[in-house]
């Protein structure tokens, strides 16, 4: 086998070092009534040939968005990779390594992770990031404990119905079994959080108030209002913002007044990959530094006086407060932060603010296109590169019937909103040419006339 | 001075922020190809203040040094115990980047996502015939979510029972996420202490109505298989509860014994340590989470199941513990793990087991009596030894620290704490006699120095890029952020 | 090591003071060695009521977390303002700048169950 560089004769001093006489014998601690008696039955070795014709095979089936005119978003973004973000990434001494635990022999690492702690702050408006966690939806799960954490005695929590569903679901997740009591906030006719409402939802429990920015369907939330009321009766605002592309051009939630600022960092580089693996971003104020979770790089100096970074402030984490730890997180996503951070430096100050700006005009010709078609409406209000399309006909059966013409045209919103049965969720972005959206016109006509 | 100033050719480097020039630029952007709008003035930020300014070359001389003072798997051997850092096949980085893997949207329909759902069906097979679970979930991000997960499970199933149970057994050798895993499911941490292995009397004695169940690492954290394990698992059942696995080590198992088969409920996987797949600089893993038929409706969604004619999501499970996550797992992971097993095959696998404990026992046999050996029963996959036989006021830092002089990255230190000055050593199967050999030498020249010339040891390390760092100042004024 | 002879010890290493119905607390010198460097200590809010034999705030160094425990009850009526700033003052100083906080006592009885130097003395040997 070619990973394992053992030859007969190396196994055979080995066990002589060891005085046993099979490699059996080094098992003997395992009780026989542990043992397995037969061999696993999983099909023997695949050379590396045969095993890419496998995988292939299988890839084979999936519908790339290379080969798709694809109009999905929804919490995952096609956005185009630059060749330099895979060529660094593919470095081994970043790809091979572990957790920074040994900051010496790690400051490429802990360099990285600094810089991504830093751009996320410059980002979102915020003044500390972490090193990340698993993805968006997490990440905002892990934002109410923290508010929950903070407030002590209020065990509230509103989450915005126009929040990505599976963040609500994934919080409801966490807080399964923690005396949490969550309410929804309702969403308007125009898709943004029901400020009125959400107004009257407050009281003196509320620990966090939980909206998008943008939300699910696309729309650019009023954080500030949100903030005020908010703030209002004590608690603590968290923005989730699953499209961070967005950040590049719509004033900050930090600016606007949020307290936490989490979110899905995918669009920054890292591939689509059914899903996963992506990135959550978290970031706070200085008042609450000492409750995030996860890790944090800092910077500090060495023996000699040269700067340089260690993990720092670890006792919050689980490996020294074990139960009574800031949250259970044993990593981050340290390859995928790397990613976003190649990503960032890469589009730099202008180059991220000129692509949001091209996302946002071509989602708005897709918009205004649309919403002249017959038997077409558009969500009014402000978006970013995604928007809610309604429907004269089940926006599931307008979905496969687009299909046929190898497009996959929006997410039917009817599965998490069962009111939203003619709902379609369109996103665009720059990797949708305006003859890609002029044929998303067309078809939809199609089916319309 | 420039910013490549360094010794000899290891460059120094600004950050980011510091290299930036106004008006560079690194990236490339086509014409836009429709009417250019802007949103309403008053919702627009002003600019990315601070934002690096960095042209294409600069980025990848900028991250190319920087990944020139880590140190990796293919740098070379990287023992830290618990970790199983093997190598990571070059194949699994290849297939997990072919485009109808890495360009797949998760909202794509199930009839367009065929071949992802069954490579996850395939996978949850061969992880189920590793560990004897009938059923197996792919969505948790981590061990540490797959463990959250798990005993979520494990509530669930209590209250669907109707049973309030409040306490989890967690023995002192354990990671300290299966503590922080039962505590975010709501339940209260009871430790019990152990000797090295675990006895069915402590956890008979420690067993009552209101405990939910029992974490346990097996082999533990010191390397040794449980050897009592059926008769816990049955007390803990006997009285009501369930027994869940950290599965950190099933590196030790593969092909010899199944953790389904004797009595554990619940399991996670770590697909980063078993399984290949690349540790990334701390992540992403893979947390995959496989239990016994009872646990099997509690699973969190989506599951990937098999129906006529192919396979989808299934999201309509009533009795689910919800998700954990968006989506449907580390999918570009998974695909890792599953490349991984079609090259090794099942009997790979158990050789794979084979070789890992074999290295293991090579490194214990060299280095006992140089290293104080707490634990002397038969140890498998990894070996822990502590600093008490070490001279002259020298502790495990040191010799972690000296280790890097030698080219060789640390092990695991400090940890488990039941050990005084831990010094965790797993080699993996894939690390050859030669290397092992290289390894040992260095340590047993490192004691030797601990002996003749202690300031070695505590002035270590003085090859690598950086001596040893301030922590405390880290920790004291916290500097998270470049600011300008 | 340094252990004062006019102030009263706990088993959980705190020091006492009785000044009137005033008690000052502070970590002593064993427990700051053995903590090693101090990088962050979390106090109580003036007005807060301490009860003898719980915990009242927390001592980190770099990679350990220790409760300190209220060696008697009572209420909190100062606390060392300087200590979120310079933690490192438990270290320098334990007896005197790295005190802790001061508390008016509710229950003089629990002073009782205070150990005299010699007493702390022999505990941290025995």
């Amino acid at each position: 086998m070619r990973y394992l560089p053992h030859t007969d004769n190396d196994i055979q001093q080995m066990l002589e070092t060891i005085s046993v006489d099979r490699i059996e014998d080094l098992f003997s601690g395992i009780p026989s009534s542990c043992r397995l008696s037969r061999p696993l039955d999983i099909a023997s070795a695949a050379a590396e040939s045969e095993l890419v014709v496998r995988l292939q095979e299988l890839s084979g089936r999936n519908a790339s968005v290379s080969d798709w005119d694809a109009f999905l978003g929804g919490g995952s973004y096609n956005h185009f990779i630059p060749a330099v973000v895979d060529h660094l990434v593919s470095r081994s001494e970043f790809y091979t390594a572990y957790t920074p635990y040994q900051p010496e022999i790690s400051q490429g690492t802990l360099q990285a992770i600094f810089e991504f702690q830093t751009l996320i702050c410059q980002l979102t408006g915020m003044d500390i990031a972490n090193a990340s966690m698993y993805d968006g939806a997490s990440a905002c799960a892990e934002a109410v404990l923290l508010a929950l954490r903070c407030a002590r005695k209020r065990n509230k929590v509103l989450l915005s119905s126009a929040l990505h569903p599976q963040y609500r679901e994934t919080v409801r997740t966490y807080c399964r079994y923690l005396q949490v009591e969550i309410e929804e906030i309702p969403y308007t006719e125009s898709f943004a959080t029901d400020l009125e409402t959400l107004k009257g939802q407050l009281d003196d429990q509320v620990a966090a108030v939980v909206a998008g920015y943008p939300n699910y369907f696309g729309r650019v939330e009023d954080v500030a209002a949100l903030a005020e009321v908010t703030h209002g009766q004590g608690a603590r605002l968290i923005t989730a913002v699953a499209e961070p592309l967005a950040l590049a051009l719509f004033k900050s939630p930090g600016e606007l007044g949020a307290d936490v600022v989490v979110g899905e960092g995918q669009s920054f580089g890292i591939p689509l990959s059914y899903g996963g693996p992506g990135i959550g971003f978290f970031a706070v104020k200085k008042q609450d530094m000492r409750a995030l979770p996860g890790r944090l790089v800092g910077e500090t100096v060495d023996q000699d006086g040269k700067r340089g970074y260690v993990l720092t402030l670890a006792t919050r984490e689980q490996h020294i407060r074990r139960e009574r730890a800031t949250s259970n997180i044993c990593s981050n996503q340290g390859m995928c932060t790397l990613i976003v951070g190649i990503y960032l430096a890469l589009h730099g100050k202008q180059g991220l603010r000129l692509l949001a700006e091209q996302n946002y005009a071509k989602a708005a010709y897709a918009r205004q296109r649309i919403a002249q078609l017959k038997g077409f409406q558009v969500m009014q209000g402000e978006s970013f590169n995604e928007f809610v399309v309604i429907c004269s006909e089940p926006a599931a059966d307008l979905r496969a019937r687009l299909e046929q013409a190898q497009i996959l045209a929006g997410i039917p919103l009817v599965s998490d909103y069962p009111e939203q049965q003619r709902s379609l969720l369109v996103c665009v972005t720059e990797q949708n040419s305006r003859e890609q959206i002029d044929r998303l016109v067309t078809e939809l006509a199609g089916g319309a006339a | 001075m420039s910013g490549t100033e360094g010794r000899g050719l290891v460059l120094e480097e600004k950050l980011l922020f510091e290299s930036s020039v106004p008006g560079r630029v690194g990236y490339s952007l086509a014409d836009l190809d429709v009417p250019n709008v802007l949103p309403d003035e008053s919702l627009i930020r002003s600019e990315l203040t601070g934002f690096p300014e960095l042209s294409e070359v600069d980025v990848i001389r900028h991250y190319t040094r920087l990944s020139t003072w880590n140190y990796g798997v293919d740098s070379g051997f990287y023992p830290l115990g618990s970790c199983t850092m093997k190598y990571n096949p070059k194949i699994n980085e290849k297939t997990a980047r072919m485009p109808g893997f890495a360009e797949l949207h998760p909202h794509s329909p199930d009839s367009l996502s065929q071949g992802a759902l069954e490579l996850m069906y395939e996978l949850q097979i061969a992880l189920g015939e590793v560990s004897g679970f009938p059923a197996i979930t792919l969505q948790p991000a981590a061990g540490a979510q797959g463990e959250f997960a798990g005993m979520l499970m494990i509530r669930a199933y209590h209250e669907s029972r109707g049973e309030k149970r409040s306490k989890v057994l967690i023995p002192d050798t354990a990671h300290g996420t299966n503590p922080a895993s039962a505590a975010l499911c709501g339940y209260d941490v009871v430790p019990i202490a152990s000797d090295g292995l675990l006895s069915a009397s402590a956890v008979a004695e420690a067993m009552s109505d209101d405990v939910a169940g029992l974490m346990i690492t097996n082999p533990n954290t010191l390397g040794l298989y449980e050897q009592e394990i059926i008769e816990i698992c049955r007390i803990v059942h006997a009285g009501g509860g369930l027994v869940y696995c950290d599965g950190a080590n099933l590196n030790a198992l593969m092909g010899i014994s199944r953790p389904g088969d004797i009595g554990i409920d619940v399991m996670h996987f770590n697909l980063h340590k078993t399984f290949s797949t690349p540790h990334g600089g701390g992540g992403p893993g893979a947390g995959p989470v496989g239990v016994v038929e009872a646990l099997e409706p509690f699973m969190p969604i989506p599951r990937v199941v098999k129906v006529d004619g192919g396979y989808r999501l299934d999201c309509d499970r009533p009795q689910s513990i919800g998700r954990v996550k968006a989506f449907a797992g580390h999918f570009g992971i998974l695909v890792r793990a599953y490349t991984y097993i079609l090259a090794m095959g099942g009997e790979g696998l158990k050789r794979a087991t084979e070789l890992a404990v074999l290295n293991a026992n090579y490194v214990r046999a060299r280095l006992e009596g140089v290293f104080d050996l707490p634990y002397k029963q038969r140890s498998l996959h990894e070996v822990v030894f502590s600093e008490n036989n070490l001279p002259n006021d020298c502790h495990t830092l040191d010799v972690a620290k000296r280790l890097i002089d030698y080219g060789f990255h640390p092990p695991t230190i400090y940890f488990p704490l039941v050990i005084k000055g831990a010094l965790m050593i797993e080699p993996t199967e894939t690390e050859s006699k030669q290397a092992l050999d290289e390894f040992c030498d260095a340590l047993m020249a490192i004691a030797k120095e601990a002996q003749d010339n202690p300031e070695l040891l505590k002035q270590a390390p003085v090859r690598a890029k950086m001596r040893r760092l301030d922590e405390t100042a880290a920790a004291r004024k916290p500097v998270l952020r470049w600011e300008a | 090591m340094e252990f004062p002879e006019e102030l009263k010890y706990t088993e959980e290493h705190e020091w006492v003071s009785l000044d009137g119905d005033i008690v000052t607390i502070g970590v002593t010198d064993f427990a700051q060695d053995q903590l090693g460097d101090v990088v962050f200590v979390e106090l109580p809010e003036v007005g807060e009521q301490v009860q003898g034999g719980k915990p009242f705030g927390v001592v980190e160094s770099v990679k350990a977390v220790s409760d300190v425990y209220a060696p008697v009850s009572g209420e909190v009526i100062e606390i060392n303002d300087a200590l979120p700033d310079d933690p490192e003052l438990i270290n320098n100083s334990p007896y005197e700048e790295g005190w802790m906080l001061k508390i008016r006592l509710t229950t003089p009885a629990e002073l009782e169950e205070l150990m005299s130097v010699e007493a702390y003395q022999d505990f941290i040997e025995g």
